[in-house]
């Protein structure tokens, strides 16, 4: 039965135009963003002290993308529910799938996929593009296979999925594009900024949050603040799947 | 026969209440028109036959199962609530494709409904590109997908244009007469005496009246007969002897009520009095409807 939903939840999703632009975004900011970011690296790293230069990370350098498609992720799962409370489709939805987590589990499947594939894309094509022009300049680069580059590159792409389904989370509780997206920024751009304002206790907190702790994963030189940064990650996944909870409990007791 | 019961069904929001104890049932092979004033809860009735909205108390079932517990819903209830729950981006074919496929329906029913709507020339434009009569006939196309035995349509003819609302109403009858169960709801009663056999009144979220279109018309006070004689002065003074109740109509006419037709051609004949018209007018609906629910409107204007 399940199969059905999840059939119906890609019909949904592939044939809006949305989709389709909101992906060519991600590429095009992606090879973009990376370009600018790695194409002018020789001036800076030539002015590196020898210590600096033990930290310098080619493989984060052509991964910075994620700051901005972690945005793009979130509008890719907030449109997934967002959409359809915000035309009343999601009351078709439910006439043909009465059963709520049926229809929510659909959804986050299909975008989990898509956000797990366009994610590793995107971060294979980055760190490819970023190497080749790093390489270009005469600094050091990284190859797949460095130690360690093949896991950022790869948690990275997990990295940005979650996100996505941290959206599809927000988008259902608020039922709204705009407040969704708004807290998403709150939560990942907002917060890491005024970190330094906040109570001890909340700092903790910090060390799994997206842009903070859960971006451990991008590195590769060891950073002593996070020293195992798959479970930095993994304990952003936590706080998401917490978030999803909330998400499947509301969604199943409210009227549409 | 599938037929949707409902039974004792009460909806609270808060300290309002929106739908207060109602039970009805629809019949198979019937419209039965779902009347009341706007505001008077039938939309949230509709949601609750299809589950989108939990009762507070009372139950509803569709052939004596809830919505949720039918196996394939789409297959036994098709309903339009809202023509713009759809998304405007999206092609109508993918929209109807989306639906029949989380039903397990075939492919080639979104050709079926599309054709039976009409809609087959646009069917690969975007919703957002309809006209509302496309969009309602699109809702309609969603609701035929499964060919279901019930049919729930909330306020379809609202906004179309003469020739949508004569397919809306010639679609029903049709639907009836394949022995389908089909609700209608409608603040308009004149829309439904044209549609409907069986009417539901509800008004506050309370049920006024539960009876056929017939039944309701004929419980509704005498017609009154309108008149035009000769020397309406002189004919109205006997007219009032007999008993009846004389108001002045356009013209020379007079609209009287108290006699029947038949009566007052007796009076003529028996007095010499020269007719010149002799017409019962039917009780209006409208009239019918307004006297029924003209304590349960929501909010009422000031007549001048």
């Amino acid at each position: 039965m399940i199969a059905r939903t999840v059939r119906s939840e890609w019909v949904k999703l592939r044939s809006l135009r949305s989709t389709w632009y909101t992906l060519a975004c991600l590429f095009g900011t992606g090879v973009g963003i990376t370009s600018l970011a790695t194409g002018q690296v020789a001036g800076q790293y030539g002015d590196l002290s020898e210590a600096e230069r033990l930290a310098w990370d080619p493989t984060a350098r052509g991964l910075i993308v994620y700051i901005v498609a972690q945005l793009v992720f979130g509008v890719l799962g907030t449109l997934v529910v967002t959409s359809e409370f915000a035309t009343g489709l999601v009351q078709s939805s439910l006439a043909v799938t009465p059963h709520r987590t049926r229809l929510l589990a659909a959804k986050v499947v299909v975008a989990a996929v898509v956000a797990v594939v366009a994610g590793q894309v995107l971060m294979f094509v980055s760190f490819l593009v970023g190497q080749a022009l790093i390489a270009g300049q005469g600094v050091p680069s990284a190859r797949l296979g460095d130690p360690g580059v093949l896991s950022a590159v790869m948690g990275g792409g997990l990295y940005l999925a979650a996100i996505a389904l941290l959206a599809i989370g927000l988008g259902t509780l608020m039922r709204a594009t705009a407040g969704a997206l708004t807290t998403l920024v709150g939560i990942v751009f907002l917060v890491p900024g005024m970190a330094g304002l906040f109570p001890a206790w909340f700092q903790g907190l910090l060390d799994f949050w997206p842009s903070q702790g859960g971006a451990a994963i991008f590195a590769t030189v060891p950073d002593p603040a996070h020293p195992h940064p798959w479970l930095n990650l993994g304990g952003m996944c936590l706080g998401i799947a917490a978030v999803l909870v909330a998400a499947f409990v509301v969604f199943e007791r409210r009227d549409v | 026969m599938t037929r949707i019961e409902v039974r004792g069904l009460t909806k609270r929001y808060g300290h309002d209440t929106a739908v207060d104890d109602l039970s009805f049932t629809v019949e198979a092979g019937q419209v039965t028109g779902f009347l009341g004033p706007n505001g008077a809860g039938k939309s949230t009735t509709m949601k609750m036959v299809l589950g989108l909205a939990a009762p507070t108390s009372g139950s509803v079932t569709i052939g004596g199962r809830r919505y949720r517990d039918l196996p394939v819903p789409l297959t036994e209830v098709g309903a339009l609530l809202d023509a713009g729950a759809v998304h405007p981006g999206r092609r109508a074919c993918d929209h109807l494709l989306a639906l029949a496929a989380g039903a397990g329906l075939p492919r080639r029913r979104v050709g079926e409904v599309l054709a039976r709507t009409g809609l087959e020339p646009v069917a690969r434009r975007r919703a957002g590109e309809f006209s509302l009569g496309m969009r309602q006939r699109l809702g309609i196309a969603g609701a035929l997908l499964g060919d279901p035995r019930v049919l729930m349509f909330d306020e379809p003819v609202n906004g179309l244009d003469p020739e949508g609302i004569r397919w809306i109403r010639g679609l029903m009858r049709s639907l009836a007469a394949e022995g389908r169960a089909v609700l209608v709801s409608s603040h308009l009663m004149n829309e439904m005496a044209q549609t409907a056999d069986h009417l539901v009144v509800i008004g506050r979220g309370r049920l006024i009246a539960d009876t056929s279109v017939t039944e309701f018309l004929n419980g509704r006070g005498e017609g009154a007969v309108l008149v035009r004689a000769e020397d309406p002065a002189a004919f109205a003074l006997r007219l009032t002897a007999a008993g009846a109740v004389v108001r002045e109509g356009t013209g020379s006419a007079v609209v009287v009520s108290g006699l029947t037709a038949e009566e007052i051609g007796r009076l003529a004949a028996c007095h010499g009095a020269v007719l010149s018209e002799l017409t019962p007018q039917r009780p209006s609906l409208e009239d019918a409807f307004m006297e029924l629910t003209g304590d349960s409107v929501e909010f009422q204007g000031v007549s001048a």
